[in-house]
């Protein structure tokens, strides 16, 4: 029992991780039909930044909590910038064409993105130190959850409700949703697509970037690869959860979480990153549309 | 242009230049290594005129481009420069003479080719050549099929397996019975092709009911799935140190040195390559090939026009993987050793990068499209570590401004000769 | 011995629901051998659903579709692929205009004389004579089909460069190449200046004349209506609210209604 509580627990928190990816996904997907393939890079940014300002603000002598909230708003700034970036200059160009166009160039700009920091930086692990704090109450039960954890899980709670309230009650929520629906019309209300489009993206790169930093803190460790492995497991995340609805994206993702801990614990680790795949393959077969989404059938 | 606009234009991309300064400043400027937990951050000022200059000149010339894109229309394939240099070839080679002599001369420059540059450049065309198959097989699904293919490294990987699996299991019976191994080569060759069209047909049976990007989505699982199992199944496949010693291929009883032997699978690839090509153009110019086409540019429609939509994907798959089959067996063959590691998702994008750049849907692109990619590194080594990075932004510009790629396919033209009531004859249809 | 005044097309309580959307109410049609009829209504009253039902599209939540042809016996198709449907006898044209665009004319309605050659992959290959053979005839019946619809100019052109009239003619020479001996066509004449929509009138008139195919129209351009159909179906909000002759539907005011309301 208490093996699987504590698998349970480090569950939640990867589908937290997962989380904060798949809505990326999600959003992006419900307003322009496109997987944004390069999503999970955007993510990797997230945390090659976070280690790069927070490493130099640290060799600056500053506190570490300043360092922590520094590095992870830098994070989040440079990952939307690159979002936003992204969007225009690969996707914007294509928004007209056929959609096999917009995947393969987002497939390119992952390459790219991959490659970039690779040279720019280096390929190999780095270790990566880690400024969040070691909470003193969560000690009596260290055994089933360890700080970081808790703090994803607290952070990715926050994050959710903070978006659910965005996506609600504000205007460029409204605007969100309207485009997901019907974009035609949309735009003839007097929507600005580009605005919300450009919007989403940043916001779903923002919420990456969160995940980056967390998830680096958490393994210790950053590569240039793993957005790659992160991307596409968040992506089954959201496909499990109906692409295209952000609840969808929430409960898919800790599914994934839970079944890759508890997989992992009890049946065997080597096939870790299979189960994601496994899922995939399951949930396309059986329920294309996820469990949360819609059908939608194409107009004839 | 008017000063005033180019004066905006500048300014717009010193706004851009500026953005991108700032963008790229942690990664390419500042350097992080770490050292025992602690972050050391170095600062390579020297990058940063040069992400300046390169980013406004790139800003500039990307709008002016785009704009041009834009104007441009759909319909720009009609009067260019190098369509009129193609259509000038096509017409050359219209001439039975012309045709015949380029060909000829065509051969004899790829057989004397070992014989004239040496072992090292004989095995870097080996590889090339090896993508070409790879090309063309991928360009069936992609190109012809219109689906998205990113895991065809699974059905390179089965063929190379296939001919490794082989050696290591039915080798020793052969050594046993003194026959020679080199026969497990060509024994190998069209075992492989129809596994990995077995491996094709099955890999299609859960995409039957997925559009484009889901079906994009599941290859991918399918082609990383197949390595997993590949690198995690030790004892039956060697798992991460994969299977060595593989025999070269078998001829007429000697064990040919490393020279000549390469010399040898070169001639066997470029015939393989021919075959390919014949296969692939008698594919495209039938009846299959057209309801593959139809299929690409609309499902609905295809449907409702008779053509069995489930049935069209499973060939599709499967004609496309039989070529990454026989192409894997070539690989492992030359190499003489394989693991896991050489068919990754990268290998796969790398293909696809190939027909994309080329020009999908055509059998030129595809060819020349592996070549570019494959000889360029190898001849343009400065370059060579950047080469993802520059066949990715090719990919994007290439399917932003010339979706049809590099080398586009030149339709089928068809001629009638109208017979009038008078008996004589008109041509229609040039 | 198959009564020939049975209906080629037998439409009956046919209901297609939408998750809360009642689309198509109990709505019963036919058609005859030989007839040209029409299916007007105002937009959005689900003419093109019923299409959808009739060519597999979609699966109707109740009712069922039958078709008799040809001393064959009757055979219900609701659910049936839309390949299957199509082989079977009904081909049809779409709303919005689903051509092979980058394909050319000859080729967009070679794919519609697919079903008729057997040549597989094997034989594609080979290109043995017979093959070569069925090819030509193909390449040539399909080269009549288009001088049949006055396309035989663009014969090498790629579809998406046709002038528009000319895309909403090859679709119907696409769908005509499939042998149907039913074609659906679907808003032929969207978009066409008066000149063109009195070209289409004749040339639905030929089609039904010469190569014997009867037609179901969807229109909204009553004078096209009006002039080429024998019967009239009228749809508003998924119901069949009249049927009759032009005439009769001209002077129903139930018609007159729907269209311009109270």
């Amino acid at each position: 029992m208490d093996y699987f509580l504590k698998l349970f627990l480090s569950g939640t928190a990867k589908g937290s991780i997962y989380a904060l990816i798949a809505l990326g996904y999600t959003m992006v997907y419900g307003i322009v039909q496109l997987i944004n393939f390069a999503h999970g890079e955007v993510y990797m940014i997230g945390g090659f930044t976070a280690l790069i300002v927070g490493g130099f603000l640290f060799s600056m002598g500053l506190s570490v909590p300043v360092v922590l909230v520094l590095s992870i708003l830098a994070a989040v700034i440079y990952s939307s910038a690159f979002g936003f970036t992204i969007e225009r200059l690969a996707y914007r160009p294509l928004r007209n064409k056929p959609r096999l166009s917009a995947l393969i160039s987002a497939i390119g700009i992952s390459m790219i993105l991959q490659n970039f920091v690779l040279l720019a930086q280096t390929e190999k692990y780095l270790s990566f130190p880690s400024y969040l704090p070691d909470l003193a109450f969560l000690h009596p039960v260290r055994e089933y959850i360890n700080s970081t954890q808790f703090i994803i899980l607290v952070t990715t709670s926050v994050i959710m409700i903070l978006l659910t309230m965005l996506i609600k009650l504000t205007r460029i929520g409204k605007a969100m949703r309207a485009t997901a629906q019907d974009k035609d019309m949309a735009l003839l209300v007097g929507v600005d697509i580009n605005q919300v489009i450009s919007v989403t993206f940043i916001i779903g790169s923002a919420l990456a970037a969160v995940g980056g930093v967390l998830i680096c803190s958490y393994m210790g460790q950053i590569n240039y690869y793993i957005g790659f492995v992160a991307g596409i497991k968040a992506f089954v995340a959201a496909v499990l959860g109906g692409i295209g609805s952000i609840p969808g994206a929430v409960l898919g993702s800790f599914i994934l979480g839970w079944a890759e801990s508890l997989g992992t614990g009890y049946i065997s680790s080597d096939y870790e990153d299979a189960f994601a795949f496994i899922i995939l393959i399951l949930i396309l077969i059986l329920k294309p549309d996820g469990i949360l989404g819609k059908n939608q059938k194409q107009k004839v | 242009m008017t000063h005033k606009k180019l004066a905006s234009e500048l300014i717009d991309a010193l706004g851009k230049s500026i953005w991108f300064v700032v963008l790229l400043f942690p990664f390419m400027v500042m350097k992080a290594t770490v050292v025992s937990g602690v972050a050391v951050i170095r600062f390579r000022w020297e990058n940063l005129p040069g992400i300046a200059i390169a980013s406004f000149v790139l800003s500039f010339v990307w709008s002016r481009a785009l704009e041009w894109n834009e104007h441009r229309g759909d319909t720009a394939d009609t009067d260019t420069p190098m369509r009129r240099v193609q259509d000038v070839v096509v017409s050359a080679l219209a001439h039975k003479p012309i045709r015949w002599t380029a060909v000829s001369v065509l051969l004899l420059a790829m057989a004397i080719y070992p014989l004239a540059l040496g072992m090292y450049h004989t095995n870097i065309m080996i590889t090339a050549l090896i993508y070409v198959i790879l090309a063309l097989g991928l360009n069936i699904v992609v190109g012809l099929g219109g689906l998205l293919n990113l895991g065809y490294a699974a059905f390179f990987a089965v063929g190379a397996y296939t001919y490794g699996l082989l050696w290591k299991y039915a080798g020793p019976v052969f050594a046993a019975a003194s026959i020679n191994t080199g026969w497990l080569f060509w024994i190998a060759l069209p075992l492989a092709g129809i596994l990995a069209v077995i491996f094709g047909i099955l890999l299609s049976l859960p995409v039957l009911r997925l559009r484009g990007d889901y079906l994009a989505i599941i290859t991918l699982a399918f082609g990383e799935i197949v390595r997993m199992v590949l690198q995690n199944s030790g004892p039956v496949t060697g798992g991460a140190t994969g299977i060595s010693l593989i025999p070269r291929p078998w001829f007429f009883g000697i064990r040919l040195p490393p020279r000549q032997a390469a010399t040898y699978i070169y001639y066997i690839v470029v015939v393989l390559v021919i075959m390919t090509i014949f296969v692939v153009r008698r594919i495209e110019d039938s009846r299959v090939g057209r309801a593959l086409e139809a299929m690409r540019e609309d499902e609905i429609a295809c449907e409702a026009m008779g053509i069995d939509l489930v049935r069209n994907k499973l060939s599709t798959f499967a004609l496309g993987a039989f070529w990454a089959g026989i192409a894997g067996v070539v690989l492992a063959s030359q190499t003489t050793y394989i693991n896991p590691d050489s068919f990754t998702l990268w290998e796969s994008i790398m293909v696809l990068m190939a027909i994309v750049i080329g020009g999908t849907g055509s059998i030129p692109g595809a060819i020349g499209g592996a070549l570019l990619l494959k000889l360029l590194p190898e001849y343009f080594r400065p370059l060579a570590q950047y080469r993802i990075l520059i066949y990715g932004v090719a990919m994007i510009i290439v399917i932003i401004f010339k979706p049809d790629g590099l080398f586009p396919r030149k339709r089928k033209v068809y001629t009638f000769v109208d017979k009038t009531a008078s008996g004589a004859t008109t041509e229609v249809g040039k | 011995m198959s009564d020939a005044m049975a209906p080629i097309l037998d439409i009956q309580d046919l209901s297609m629901v939408f998750g809360g959307l009642r689309a198509i109410d109990h709505v019963s049609m036919h058609i005859k051998n030989g007839e040209i009829c029409a299916l007007i209504g105002p937009n959005g009253a689900g003419k093109t659903t019923i299409f959808n039902c009739i060519t597999g599209v979609y699966m109707p939540t109740e009712g069922s579709v039958s078709i008799q042809h040809a001393e064959k016996p009757r055979e219900q198709i609701q659910g049936l692929k839309p390949n299957i449907i199509n082989q079977k006898g009904l081909a049809r044209t779409f709303q919005n205009i689903r051509l092979f665009g980058k394909m050319t004319v000859l080729e967009n309605v070679m794919i519609g004389r697919h079903n008729s050659l057997k040549a597989g992959i094997f034989k594609a290959i080979i290109r043995d004579k017979a093959t070569r053979e069925e090819e030509q005839r193909l390449i040539d019946e399909s080269h009549e089909i288009l001088k049949k619809m006055k396309l035989e100019m663009f014969i090498n052109e790629t579809a998406r460069n046709l002038p528009y009239g000319a895309q909403r003619r090859l679709e119907i020479a696409r769908a005509l190449a499939t042998d149907p001996f039913l074609l659906l066509l679907d808003e032929p004449v969207a978009g066409m200046n008066p000149h063109e929509t009195k070209e289409l009138e004749e040339t639905i008139n030929l089609i039904r004349d010469r190569e014997k195919v009867s037609i179901l129209l969807i229109e909204h351009d009553m004078s096209l209506v009006m002039n080429v159909s024998e019967r009239i179906y009228v749809l508003d909000y998924g119901r069949m609210i009249a049927e009759g002759t032009p005439m009769e539907i001209k002077s129903n005011p139930e018609v007159i209604k729907a269209y311009l309301g109270e």
